[in-house]
């Protein structure tokens, strides 16, 4: 049937699955947005404040959702105001695609009204993308996205739509939607990294992301429990392993568990399934660890970028770990085990609280939500002690900002959490990140989502007054914030809810209030300005260097 | 061709922007890179990249390894220099006055050099070659005094009857299908 551009990307998405999209409109995207009027019973609409909420919304409902995000928003400044939440997607590695319009294709390159090359401004930051300069090439076009987006190590890809092509016509078929295939990887390839584990004496599973993108929790348990190997997650794969396992020691890196830290020296094998030896992680590429380490990812790129492995297998974690099982000996490890959970006992935080007890806030939020609470952050203080306190049961259950580290990422991550899970979700942020983008708690309001936002209020940018604590002679330099934004106001005249805790004797009551709302609603925790974060490995420094203790 | 240079030959999709998501693969990842040529195949979809790099073992590993990530490169591999044909061309132009003309014919016989332009002061003089042959021809003829100079930087070809779609190549996975 011959179709307009435009209605050939709403009726390509509607034949990819898609149901939801976040976008924003304008000029250049008049027509898709005219197309989408016409599907709005097929296709969920969320209109942001801002294009940046609404791609962090898109990149958080995939990782929810484990389906592809998809983002719109038109040309020029809009999309531009996408590059932080695609290279966001890009560096945790969600599957997104993003389109945006164009001036039309007489008008590129003329530096024409509301003209950016977006495509050449993302190609550092997306796994692939196109400027569709023929109609006849659309559908394909999307088709192909929609796949790369998903297959692989999943990520972002970008669609620039010039104007004229929405409006021209072609012939167009429905594309069979390909699914996404595994090879299973060959038994001669898999053979040195099964012995190693097979003889290994103190193995450490450091389990990342890639378990929970490739859906391999159930291997990943079996794995562990077979070879009787305690289990480290990095903050992308909290959650991909219980939390309330026996075999669980905490998370790894440089906020991770002092336990972890010292269990990563001790141990004779380190097992990484699915992640990347990020600089966060192994901080000290050399000392990281002193065992061997074998490898699994689906990136072969990732096999000894960062850290040199004894063993690799490439693929993905799900076929990998099916395929190697059976080949894996079964055995028990008590002195390892017994080691380790002496470890877990001894190496613990003195917890230190000035006045309202950020950890208290979250154990609270942790004791009274279900296991399968999904709880979303923003960048800082708040995140590290959200990632470090809080038991993630279940994958897909923690949105956080990992690689990129991206402070205004929460809030339109909790929208598109919520959409996607239809279920509450709490956030949790602190006063600097709230601020990047708290405009987006009116689509929140709009959309009437019941999120439970706690503003770690501490009137400092707190992650960067630790560092300038430790390596900058206390020397506050614009950390201090000193903000007169009146919370409850402004929570009013977004029309969402208000709490305030401003005594550790009221967090569980107003934690119950805040979780049993029926509206978005903003919980002004008051917590002291000198809470840090430990334990920590300072940046290029080995587990032997860590900070447990620190003055205000 | 130095101990730490490396020569890779990459076939790509014949498209706008591919060169810039190549090249800016190497700026992102700090990667120097020596030469690059490029132009299509017998095959118009599709062109071939000839990139000289300088690095180690674990740099041209990187780099293998990122560049078969593109979707744009359909395959990647590193050409050894023994087993493969390698080409550069290279046009200078120099100071040719009347009495130093004899002289400077011998040399470019010598080399199998090719004059392919003359004017009363200058000549514009053509060589193909190994690059280090390059290199020294550039070194005998800049006594004249060199008015300018372009040179393509390499071309390769693996030799015998092998083509890069028989390569191994570094990623299995392959999206393009």
């Amino acid at each position: 049937m011959k179709l307009k551009g435009a209605k050939i990307v709403t009726e390509s998405l509607i034949n990819e699955g898609v149901d939801t999209v976040f976008c924003y409109p304008g000029g250049s995207v008049l027509d898709i947005f005219d197309e989408l009027y016409f599907v709005q019973d097929k296709i969920k609409q969320v209109v942001t404040c801002h294009e940046q909420g609404a791609c962090h919304a898109a990149d958080a409902y995939a990782r929810i959702s484990g389906k592809v995000g998809v983002v719109i928003a038109t040309s020029g400044p809009g999309a531009t105001n996408l590059v932080t939440g695609i290279a966001n997607a890009y560096m945790d590695s969600v599957p997104l695609v993003a389109i945006t319009g164009n001036v039309a294709l007489s008008l590129l390159g003329r530096d024409s009204f509301q003209e950016v090359d977006i495509a050449g401004v993302t190609i550092p930051i997306t796994k692939h993308n196109y400027i569709v300069k023929d109609i006849n090439e659309l559908g394909k076009i999307i088709s192909d996205a929609f796949y790369i987006a998903k297959s692989g190590r999943p990520g972002p890809v970008l669609i620039d739509i010039p104007k004229n092509i929405q409006q021209a016509e072609c012939e167009w078929e429905p594309i069979p939607v390909r699914q996404v295939t595994h090879r299973v990887p060959d038994f001669k390839k898999c053979q040195s990294a099964i012995d190693i584990i097979n003889s290994s004496k103190k193995p450490l599973i450091y389990l990342g992301g890639g378990s929970i993108s490739s859906e391999a929790s159930k291997e990943v348990l079996e794995f562990a429990q077979k070879i009787d190997a305690p289990v480290a997650c990095s903050m992308m794969g909290l959650g991909g392993f219980p939390a309330s396992h026996p075999l669980y020691l905490g998370m790894i890196g440089m906020h991770g568990h002092a336990n972890v830290a010292f269990t990563s020296q001790e141990c004779d094998t380190l097992i990484a399934i699915g992640a990347r030896f990020s600089d966060r992680v192994a901080s000290d590429r050399v000392k990281f660890v002193k065992g061997k380490v074998v490898h699994i990812d689906i990136d072969n790129a990732e096999i000894n970028k960062n850290v040199k492995t004894s063993a690799h297998i490439v693929g993905d974690i799900k076929t990998v770990l099916n395929t190697i099982l059976p080949y894996i000996n079964e055995s028990k490890k008590p002195e390892w085990i017994e080691r380790c959970q002496e470890l877990k006992k001894t190496k613990v935080l003195k917890e230190t609280t000035h006045s309202v007890s950020p950890r208290e806030i979250l154990r609270s939020i942790s004791r009274q939500t279900p296991n399968d609470q999904i709880i979303a952050t923003d960048v800082g203080q708040h995140q590290m002690w959200t990632a470090q306190t809080c038991s993630f049961e279940q994958p897909r259950t923690f949105v956080t900002s990992g690689g990129l580290g991206t402070m205004g990422f929460g809030m339109g991550a909790a929208i598109g959490a919520a959409i996607a899970s239809k279920k509450r979700v709490v956030l949790v942020t602190g006063d600097g990140s709230f601020h990047m983008n708290f405009n987006e708690v009116v689509t929140a309001v709009v959309q009437k989502l019941p999120i439970a936002v706690f503003v770690f209020n501490n009137n400092t940018l707190g992650m960067v007054r630790q560092w300038q604590k430790l390596f900058y002679q206390r020397h506050f330099s614009n950390t201090t914030l000193n903000r007169p934004t009146n919370y409850e106001y402004l929570a009013k005249a977004f029309g969402a809810d208000y709490l305030e805790i401003n005594d550790n004797d009221e967090i569980d009551q107003k934690v119950k209030l805040a979780i049993t709302c029926q509206k978005p609603v903003i919980v002004n925790c008051k917590i002291g300005i000198d809470d840090n974060v430990l334990p920590m490995i300072p940046s290029g420094k080995s587990a032997a260097d860590i900070i447990m203790e620190m003055g205000d | 061709m130095g101990e730490n240079q490396h020569i890779l030959t990459a076939l790509v999709s014949n498209k706008a922007g591919v060169l810039n998501r190549v090249a800016g693969l190497f700026s992102k990842r700090g990667y120097n890179i020596e030469s690059l040529s490029v132009a299509f195949t017998e095959d118009r979809k599709y062109s071939r990249m000839t990139i000289v790099v300088n690095g180690d073992d674990y740099v041209l590993e990187q780099i293998t390894k990122q560049l078969d990530k593109l979707i744009d490169v359909i395959h990647v591999a590193q050409l050894k220099p023994e087993k493969s044909v390698n080409r550069e061309l290279l046009l200078v132009k120099i100071n040719a006055p009347a009495d130093k003309r004899t002289e400077i014919e011998s040399t470019i016989r010598m080399y199998k050099a090719k004059a392919v332009d003359l004017s009363p002061k200058s000549m514009i003089i053509e060589l193909t070659g190994e690059s280090n042959k390059i290199d020294g021809f550039l070194q005998v003829i800049s006594e004249y005094g060199i008015i300018e100079m372009a040179r393509t930087g390499l071309t390769a070809l693996q030799r015998g009857f092998n083509s890069i779609k028989q390569f191994k190549d570094a990623n299995e996975e392959e999206i393009n299908g």
